[in-house]
């Protein structure tokens, strides 16, 4: 397959991705409760500006302004007929600074969940999720993306949708869930649970891992937790910069630069492949991230107790994927016919 | 029990056994098997208040804790509420023509600038599962929604989302009114939502922060009762 990330994967062995894109165009103006996706065809200067700053940084990997832009979505801002051409525009636009930008930089187009829950318990089926998938995929694919960038996923039906999807758009892809619920997805999914779901499809991703989350620790035992499946495909690492702390009536995320410089470097050696933030992550993360990488030696893959002591403890004892980890209720067991 | 391949006759089970099935069948999201045994039980000359109480809503405080604990998932959480809401649409006249005490009611929204909803509906879903009733108001709620919907409705508990740091603080915007129109001691405010904390629900005026739908559901139930046992009204 050739595009612009298999070919980058070829002649490196790790990459960095970029940062946050919400909390950046917070710190632009925008209005919480706006879709940050109007600003592609509103502020494209601005968007511009987000995926310049990223790309100044280091990063060989950015993500468009499109992780909202899909019909479902776009829905809530009464905009669901423009989820084509406002993902087409966001890649549009990572197109030229990519372009521009003297060296190799991939343009991942971003895609977020649809918010919905699956039937039988929610409204959203199988058809109509691979349909607003499609749509956007074919936006950012019209766009120039080089490849598509599922990310925030919770439920694995989503994400098998989403990849039937990337198959009708004829695109090379990478999926990342959030494990963000006792080291498991919303849905109750492990490490182990994914890598498994992923070698399954018959159009699996390029690289595959965890974004968001909680924090920084237990984004790596996530990390970690890929790794001991022995999978050969690339794993992504893109944790939230700490926790975000309200102090005298605002909030910020209390992960410094060289904390996320730690981090980065720490999930290099857990197995990560590719290395960027998520939540909180600004450029100056993205600065020292970049430099730890080029400077520091790979080591040995840390333990759960070095990681809990170099960037904090984790939010669960157990995130599901040892022996005897996560109890079980005893029950009276049988069902009648 | 042995006999694992042995299929239960729900009818052919005494009361205590009934009840223990139906602690198992909500736990695994059987929704016809549950509104069998509510009819069984009705037919037995249980109150509708009893089979609610002791037996769905007893079921469902098992579900929560699991979920709290980490052994259940949303995905299992969401059958077993389902399955309890089809109890419970056979219990909801018969309870309302015995004049049965209410479990409680909630006004829920994500605040204003907010669009994210999946937390809000996981707790308005446990919270109905728990018997309460619940009014959605759904995402980006002003001020004045939230005002007119406690006006209208006349909750017990207002719950408030909020998934961003941008838009938490808002809260406090919602808190302050309330108190400025002397309304806030009428109601039990509830907060959540991925960025939150204890202390920044202490900070802004909330009764209690709540960290995931499981946790909802026990504050308001401690909470409401405690209303109901101070016997209170609004001045």
């Amino acid at each position: 397959m050739t595009n612009a990330l298999s070919r980058l994967l070829e002649t490196r062995d790790w990459l960095m991705a970029d940062g946050a894109t919400g909390t950046n165009l917070f710190n632009m103006g925008l209005s919480s409760g706006d879709a940050p996706e109007m600003w592609n065809t509103d502020h494209p200067d601005r968007i511009r500006a987000l995926y310049k700053s990223a790309v100044d940084a280091g990063s060989d990997i950015f993500l468009t302004n499109s992780f909202g832009g899909n019909a479902s979505r776009l829905k809530l801002h009464d905009a669901q007929d423009r989820a084509r051409e406002l993902s087409r525009v966001a890649a549009e636009l990572g197109r030229e600074v990519a372009d521009a930008a003297g060296r190799q930089v991939v343009v991942a187009g971003s895609i977020g969940p649809t918010g919905d829950i699956f039937t039988p318990m929610g409204t959203l089926t199988h058809e109509l999720a691979v349909e607003i998938f499609h749509e956007q995929a074919e936006g950012l694919k019209e766009g120039g993306a080089d490849v598509l960038w599922l990310e925030t996923i919770s439920a694995p039906e989503e994400y098998k949708a989403a990849a039937e999807a990337f198959a009708l758009a004829d695109m090379p892809w990478c999926g990342t869930m959030s494990f963000d619920t006792a080291g498991r997805t919303m849905m109750g999914v492990t490490s182990a649970d994914m890598v498994a779901m992923v070698e399954a499809l018959p159009n699996p991703p390029i690289a595959f891992g965890a974004n968001c989350g909680v924090g920084a620790s237990d984004l790596l035992r996530t990390v970690l937790g890929f790794a001991a499946q022995g999978t050969e495909r690339p794993i992504i690492a893109k944790g939230n910069a700490g926790i975000p702390k309200y102090h005298d009536g605002h909030i910020h995320y209390d992960g410094t630069p060289e904390l996320m410089a730690e981090y980065a470097v720490m999930a290099r050696d857990c197995g990560a492949t590719i290395i960027g933030g998520c939540c909180g992550t600004m450029p100056e993360h993205l600065e020292k991230m970049r430099e730890a990488l080029e400077t520091r030696p790979r080591g040995p893959s840390p333990t759960l107790d070095e990681i809990a002591e170099r960037l904090g403890g984790f939010s669960s004892a157990a995130d599901g994927t040892g022996e005897d980890d996560t109890p079980k209720r005893q029950r009276r067991g049988r069902r009648r016919g | 029990m042995s006999e694992e391949e042995d299929d239960i006759i729900l009818s052919e089970l005494d009361d205590d056994e009934l009840v223990q099935q139906m602690f198992d069948d909500l736990y695994d999201g059987l929704k016809d098997e549950i509104e069998e045994s509510v009819n069984i039980l009705l037919e037995r000359g249980w109150a509708p208040y009893r089979i609610l109480t002791e037996a769905l809503v007893g079921g469902m405080t098992i579900v929560g804790q699991d979920f709290r604990d980490g052994i259940l998932f949303v995905p299992e959480v969401l059958l077993a509420a389902n399955a309890m809401k089809g109890g419970m649409s056979i219990l909801k006249p018969l309870l309302v023509e015995t004049g049965a005490p209410r479990m409680g009611s909630m006004v829920i929204g994500t605040v204003k600038g907010d669009i994210h909803d999946i937390g809000k509906n996981l707790v308005g879903m446990m919270m109905e599962g728990a018997g309460f009733e619940v009014v959605d108001l759904g995402i980006n709620n002003p001020v004045e929604g939230y005002l007119e919907a406690l006006q209208e409705h006349k909750p017990d508990i207002l719950g408030m989302s909020a998934l961003l740091t941008t838009t938490m603080p808002y809260m406090k915007v919602v808190i302050d009114t309330m108190i400025e129109q002397g309304l806030r001691d009428d109601y039990i405010v509830l907060v959540g939502g991925a960025p939150l904390n204890e202390e920044f629900g202490k900070a802004i005026g909330a009764d209690a922060y709540c960290r995931d739908a499981a946790v909802a559901v026990e504050t308001a139930k401690s909470f409401v009762a405690r209303k109901h046992n101070q016997g209170v009204a609004t001045v």
